[in-house]
């Protein structure tokens, strides 16, 4: 009974959503007041029941409906789904800052709350003060911060502007800091929602890290990410929220496959045509994406052998289109980027196409090894962002002969593979 | 009758077992929310922590930063003296015009920033609120008491007039503390029931100007209310500043006492507001962060 941190009970919550003024004023609802004698009368004497008010009928939405789930003390869980699952809610309401509409939670333990990054901080004061002001904000003592000082200083790395206001600090260095302030929080159940994603990648890691830390310490740790690779390094077990409800439950890489097949489900099997999900101007549009290998046109590819991507598009208008450049980036399962192809790269940008045509990427030995993966596509026409979509098509790969010697690295010996030649010399 | 109290206790307090790991029960509440005010003391490092950021931003933001504490009451009371004082001669019951106002005139502005300020605080604080969870109280609570450090830095210019024109407090000196806290009252009910409704009616905020005017016209601060007829005293004591204004000038430069009604009427409606506006406010607070 007592080794359970976090008890939910058929959670759920209503948001009201659709045409509606965002805030009422005084003086509407005054004159509503008002005037409701006059309207009941009216609708008295016509012999009208008017229940009708002025408001326009305002559409639900359940962001969340009868989540039920139980986290034990120490327990690391993941908690994945797309944009508009209910993530952020579920945290929301966990962290108490919003209520919920039905349902019941049970909380054992302090809760520290890490919704975003920066909480509490003001412009004008500076970061020594900050630090103050959004330790005691997320929950900490100001005897804890003063402990601790020294040390979110140095994993901020900002030592030289403790003085100076925050609002003279570069992006970097504000994220640094409010980063280092919540990750010096010790509650026993920490909620953290997307704050993973934040500053260079030297700094990711250096997060990533303290994280890893703070799971080794044994707080409960519910953590929402889309970073699959960090979720899958934090986590042991993890659950899926699809429109509001929980999809799946379980140890943490089922819980990513199952994220995966979910995502391929929705957006890969629209045509590339219908998806309205894309960014850009338009004046180029991505209308279908094949691969062609020597055995034919096919979604199974081998590794080393010629892959051609050929990808169709049109143009919204008969004119030519000049200083075209496309890439085509490549992801694993985990959301990693492993490579990618972009004209640009290879000094290869068109100056001109058609409005209507088909371009081709060929790799001479795709390098990548057994797996599933997927791409994205990208372009821009005259340095303005044209189309770009995300997750296009899925490909299975499976191990092939790079090399035409039959030998291939054994299973979780690399990720790619990579053309290379051996010789010696005398010294 | 124990059972009545021990209900109300529970109420206003919401005792609960404290186990050595706090255990939290999160619910969708229904009608009369338990006001838990226990909850309010276990942030008292947050609370202090927000009244000095609002002292430090307000300090930092002007570069006479402490000063403006002093020159505002001290420069509207030589208009108000010119004006009010030497050119429609309104009777100040006996003292110097300029005591007589600015010592009114403190008390006053501690008020009108609570009418101002705390009444937007909650919108102003939205990104915090709807971050982390500490109980909202806490927010318009820490602008009206920041303003105790403006009121006591004027309070000690208006020690130095009152030696200036060579008057001495009477003993009655010792009932400062009371009006003030009848002051601090008034201006925490106000303001909890502003803040709650401004994040509810976002034109609250437009009538807030116009408010503090009309609320300053019908508060003694340029006249003594002993110009409101004797019929009218109760009525005009429905206003709880009135209760302090007088209250404050009479104990500390031993003017005429105010009429009692017009103090009784004052302390009643300012304790009302306060208990109103806090049931008002932790009614609201559940909603809070979905319609900020």
């Amino acid at each position: 009974m007592s080794d359970i941190a976090i008890r939910v009970e058929h959670l759920s919550k209503l948001y009201r959503i659709g045409p509606r003024e965002p805030y009422k004023a005084l003086r509407d609802t005054l004159t509503d007041v008002m005037y409701a004698p006059f309207r009941a009368a009216s609708s008295f004497l016509s012999g009208r029941r008017s229940a009708v008010r002025n408001s326009p009928s305002n559409n639900y939405i359940w962001a969340l409906r009868d989540v039920s789930f139980e986290v034990k003390r120490g327990e690391v869980v993941g908690v994945i789904g797309r944009n508009g699952a209910g993530k952020t809610t579920l945290l929301k309401i966990l962290s108490r800052v919003t209520e919920p509409t039905e349902g019941y939670v049970e909380i054992r333990g302090r809760v520290g709350s890490l919704l975003e990054v920066g909480t509490g901080f003001h412009p004008e004061l500076t970061g020594r003060e900050n630090i103050y002001l959004s330790g005691i904000i997320l929950g900490m003592k100001k005897s804890e911060i003063d402990k601790k000082f020294d040390e979110i200083v140095a994993f901020a790395e900002i030592e030289k502007f403790l003085d100076t206001p925050v609002k003279y600090y570069s992006s970097g260095m504000y994220v640094r800091l409010a980063f280092a302030v919540a990750a010096h929080l010790e509650p026993e159940i920490l909620l953290v929602d997307e704050v993973l994603a934040v500053g260079d990648a030297a700094f990711q890691k250096k997060c990533l890290g303290k994280m890893g830390d703070v799971v080794k310490e044994g707080r409960t740790i519910l953590f929402v990410s889309h970073n699959m690779a960090a979720i899958s390094a934090l986590c042991k077990r993890g659950f899926v929220l699809e429109c509001g409800e929980i999809v799946f439950d379980g140890s943490i890489d089922s819980t990513i496959s199952y994220y995966a097949s979910l995502i391929e489900n929705v957006n890969m099997t629209r045509t590339l045509r219908e998806r309205s999900d894309r960014e850009g101007t338009g004046i180029l549009r991505f209308t279908n994406v094949l691969f062609r290998t020597p055995r034919g046109v096919t979604n199974t590819l081998l590794t080393g052998e010629p892959v051609s991507i050929l990808v169709d598009y049109e143009a919204d208008s008969t004119q030519v289109l000049r200083n075209v450049s496309i890439s085509i980036p490549f992801y694993n399962y985990l959301g990693q980027s492993i490579f990618m192809c972009w004209t640009r790269m290879v000094g290869q940008d068109f100056e001109q196409i058609p409005p209507r045509g088909r371009i081709i990427a060929e790799i001479p030995k795709f390098p990548l090894r057994e797996g599933k993966y997927y791409i994205n596509l990208w372009c821009e026409v005259n340095g303005i962002l044209a189309d770009w979509i995300k997750e296009v098509a899925a490909i299975n790969v499976i191990e092939g002969d790079f090399f035409n010697t039959g030998m291939v690295p054994p299973p979780g010996h690399g990720l790619i593979m990579v053309e290379h030649y051996f010789s010696y010399e005398t010294m | 009758m124990v059972k009545v109290k021990g209900l109300l206790e529970r109420w206003v307090f919401s005792s609960r077992q404290d186990e050595s790991v706090p255990v939290f029960i999160i619910r969708p509440s229904k009608g009369l929310v338990a006001l838990n005010m226990r909850e309010l003391w276990q942030y008292p490092e947050l609370l202090y922590i927000l009244i000095w950021r609002d002292i430090r931003v307000r300090y930092k933001q002007t570069d006479i930063g402490a000063a403006w504490a002093v020159i505002q009451p001290f420069f509207t009371m030589v208009v108000f003296s010119l004006i009010f004082g030497q050119l429609a001669k309104i009777p100040s019951e006996g003292l110097p015009y300029p005591v007589f106002t600015y010592s009114a005139l403190l008390p006053w502005q501690f008020f009108a920033k609570a009418l101002t300020e705390a009444s937007t605080s909650l919108v102003v604080n939205e990104r915090v609120i709807t971050k982390v969870y500490f109980p909202r109280l806490l927010v318009p609570t820490a602008v009206v008491l920041a303003g105790l450090l403006d009121f006591g830095i004027a309070f000690l210019i208006l020690l130095g007039m009152m030696v200036f024109y060579g008057l001495t407090p009477s003993w009655l000196i010792v009932a400062i503390p009371l009006f003030l806290l009848l002051a601090t009252i008034t201006a925490l009910g106000v303001s909890f029931w502003l803040s709650a409704l401004d994040v509810e009616y976002r034109d609250v905020r437009y009538i807030l100007p116009f408010l503090t005017q009309l609320w300053f016209f019908v508060t003694p601060v340029v006249y003594p209310s002993t110009i409101v007829p004797q019929a009218w005293r109760a009525l005009y004591g429905l206003n709880p500043m009135v209760g302090v204004i007088e209250g404050f000038r009479w104990a500390l430069l031993g003017s005429a006492p105010p009429d009692p009604r017009m103090l009784v009427v004052s302390s009643l409606v300012a304790s009302l507001l306060f208990m109103s506006g806090l049931i008002y406010f932790r009614r609201m607070e559940r909603t809070l962060a979905d319609r900020i």
